[in-house]
């Protein structure tokens, strides 16, 4: 019983401990919010809120519906795969209402060479120019058809050749 | 690019880890050093290394208090820093590690400071004035209950909770170790020894930390250095620290002979970029000066404004070699690509959210904080509270 006694300042110490920590789970209770772990380590809730953000990307195929002719060169030229929104960037809102919302053309000299600037990270294959030497500085769009680039194999040229088909 | 020579990938560029990350290594290693030097005289009984028990530990308390700012000031967003307790996440080794800190910091440190300075608390809480007495009558925790049997008993629980923070110190301390062995993408620091390396390394530099701040307290405080003390704290730094540059040579001939396809490229990294922080700091003015200057003094009796200059100038180079071995572990680590055919350059910032003003200032904290607990927790015995206790 005197042990307990001499030892008092101990509990005291350890009570401490316990009320921190009830605190602690008090805290905890409040600031993690409800659904935290639902499906995981996160919270589920984020789901449904990342569901509700308005689309920004309409989507090649949106784009095709209405921009027919290009949409034909492209599709015989070298940025057949590329999709318009890779170079122009989201255009839904454009795409709902094409008459308030005019998009910018999108400057050649910095958007060519964010793909095209020779890297050794890329593939040999992947055509790859040094701007600034192969260019000298002019848009790119001086001499490339941003839709159909190889030089020489323009809408005409693409349009004969698909027509032969 | 500039800085970049070869090839780097582009992730591979700039460096991520800054000098903040250096330092955060270099200080948890001095808290668990000075708390294992603590531990010598509380466990291992190593009677003369006692004038500096009490400052070890409020050194281990600055500096532990310290270590997660270079951390916080890294990532950003302070205030998401509680979620890792809030949500722990268990399969994240820095998530867990959380729960190491504050284990180590309220269970074993302050825990083992309280015990110890009980006596000395409750007997100010009576004696001192002011806003003093109400901060020690707070800390006594209302129990002024300092007979002989409920110190005993103090010192029995302070024995127990040593004996747990040994291994907690290990853990705190071999986790940082562990966060960089286990990361097997990179060769330079995917190794099974770093965690015990790094271990070794922070018991020596706690040591040696420990060591100057006794001596430039004394002499601060116009006292005698205790000779006996010192020279048994040389003792031990000396030998640690022969295991410690054994284990990192250990590690070195075990990379030179298993020579995998990472080798050339590290071997070419560490006889460029890291030249002078690895083989000339780390490892000729750091280790080997120390060893031969701590050899002298363990064969040839000197006399002791000798053994003084020694241990002091060897404690300094000491922890030059310990935060250039942090140094070449983060640094060196992130300087090379891992397609082995570039390096590229860290350009440490003066003035920004982690450079170097900002490593430098977090260096010196600490030492704030320490003079604030030793203002507050004096580790020396007071006269004045030793009469009184007589006269009770
Ligand atoms: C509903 C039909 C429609 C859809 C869908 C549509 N557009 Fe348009 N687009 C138009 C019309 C009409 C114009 C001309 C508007 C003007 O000049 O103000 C236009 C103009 C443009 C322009 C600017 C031309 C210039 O001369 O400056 C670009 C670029 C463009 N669209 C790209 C796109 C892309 C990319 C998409 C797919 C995300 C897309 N459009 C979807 C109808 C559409
Ligand atoms: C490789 C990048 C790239 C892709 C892919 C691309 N565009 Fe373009 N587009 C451009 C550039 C660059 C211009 C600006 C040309 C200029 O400055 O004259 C442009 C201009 C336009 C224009 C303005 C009219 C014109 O001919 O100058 C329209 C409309 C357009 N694009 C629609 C589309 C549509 C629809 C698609 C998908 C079918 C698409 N683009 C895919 C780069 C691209
Ligand atoms: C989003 C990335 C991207 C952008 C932006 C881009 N391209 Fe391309 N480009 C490609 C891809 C992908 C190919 C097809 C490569 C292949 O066939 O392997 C290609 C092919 C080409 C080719 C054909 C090379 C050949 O000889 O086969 C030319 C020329 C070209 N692009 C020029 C341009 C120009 C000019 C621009 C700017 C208007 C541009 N590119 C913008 C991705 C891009
Ligand atoms: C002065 C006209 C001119 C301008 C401006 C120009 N190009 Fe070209 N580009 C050419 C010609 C001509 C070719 C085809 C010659 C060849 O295949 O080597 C070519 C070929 C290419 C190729 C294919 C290279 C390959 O290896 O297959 C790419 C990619 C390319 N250009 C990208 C660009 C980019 C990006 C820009 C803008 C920075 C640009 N070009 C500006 C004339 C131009």
């Amino acid at each position: 019983m005197s042990g307990l006694k001499d030892a008092g300042h101990l509990f005291r110490f350890a009570g401490l401990f316990v009320l921190a920590f009830l605190v602690f789970l008090v805290v905890r209770a409040y600031v993690v919010p409800k659904s935290f772990g639902e499906y995981g380590h996160y919270r589920g809730a984020a789901i449904g809120e990342i569901a509700a953000h308005p689309v920004k990307f309409a989507g090649r195929q949106t784009c095709e519906t209405c921009h027919t002719d290009i949409a034909d060169i492209k599709a015989k030229g070298a940025h057949a795969h590329v999709n318009c929104e890779a170079c122009h960037g989201a255009l839904a809102a454009h795409a709902d209402d094409p008459m308030s919302v005019t998009p910018v053309k999108p400057d050649s000299a910095v958007l060519c060479a964010r793909c095209h600037t020779a890297s050794a990270a890329k593939p040999a294959s992947f055509p790859q120019v040094d701007p600034a030497e192969h260019s000298g500085g002019a848009p790119c769009v001086t001499c490339h058809n941003p839709h159909s680039p190889i030089i020489g194999s323009d809408f005409t040229a693409n349009a004969a050749k698909g027509g032969a088909k | 690019m500039s800085g970049v020579e070869g090839y780097m990938y582009p992730n591979e560029v700039t460096l991520y880890w800054s000098v903040l990350i250096v330092l955060y290594p270099f200080i948890t290693g001095l808290v668990a050093g000075a708390f294992i030097l603590a531990s010598l005289e509380r466990v291992f009984r190593v009677e003369a290394v006692k004038p500096t028990y009490r400052l070890a530990l409020l050194t281990a308390l600055a500096f532990l208090l310290v270590a997660p700012l270079p951390l916080i000031l890294h990532l950003g967003h302070p205030f998401r820093s509680p979620e890792m307790y809030f949500t722990p996440h268990s399969t994240s080794a820095m998530a867990m590690f959380g729960y190491v800190y504050m284990w180590y910091l309220m269970a074993v440190l302050v825990f083992e400071i309280w015990l110890d300075y009980r006596r000395e608390i409750v007997l100010w809480s009576q004696q001192s004035k002011g806003l003093m007495r109400t901060i020690y009558k707070i800390m006594a925790l209302g129990s002024s209950n300092i007979g002989e049997r409920s110190l005993h008993i103090d010192d029995k629980v302070g024995w127990i909770v040593t004996l747990i923070g040994i291994p907690s110190a290990f853990l705190l301390h071999g986790y940082v170790g562990f966060i960089f062995g286990s990361l097997k993408a990179n060769p330079w620091w995917s190794s099974p020894l770093m965690p015990v390396v790094f271990i070794f390394s922070a018991m020596v530099s706690g040591i040696a930390a420990v060591m100057l701040l006794y001596m430039a307290v004394t002499k601060l405080r116009k006292q005698a250095i205790d000779m006996r003390c010192v020279d048994t704290i040389a003792m031990y730094m000396f030998y640690i620290f022969i295991i410690d540059f054994s284990l990192e040579m250990l590690d070195l001939v075990h990379r030179v002979y298993e020579a995998d396809e990472s080798f050339r490229t590290l071997n070419f990294m560490v006889h460029t970029k890291l030249y002078f922080s690895q083989i000339v700091l780390q490892i000729f003015v750091g280790t080997l000066v120390p060893l031969i200057l701590l050899f002298i003094t363990q064969m040839v009796k000197l006399p002791e404004i000798a053994r003084k200059r020694i241990y002091v100038l060897s404690g300094s180079l000491i922890l030059i070699s310990v935060f250039a071995m942090r140094w070449n572990v983060v640094i060196g680590g992130q300087l090379f690509s891992k397609s082995f055919i570039g390096y590229t350059t860290y350009k440490m910032a003066l003035v920004t959210r982690e450079g170097l003003l900002v490593a430098i200032g977090l260096t010196i904290l600490p030492l704030f904080f320490l003079w604030a607990l030793v203002k507050l927790l004096p580790p020396w015995p007071d006269k004045d509270l030793h009469e009184a206790a007589a006269g009770d």
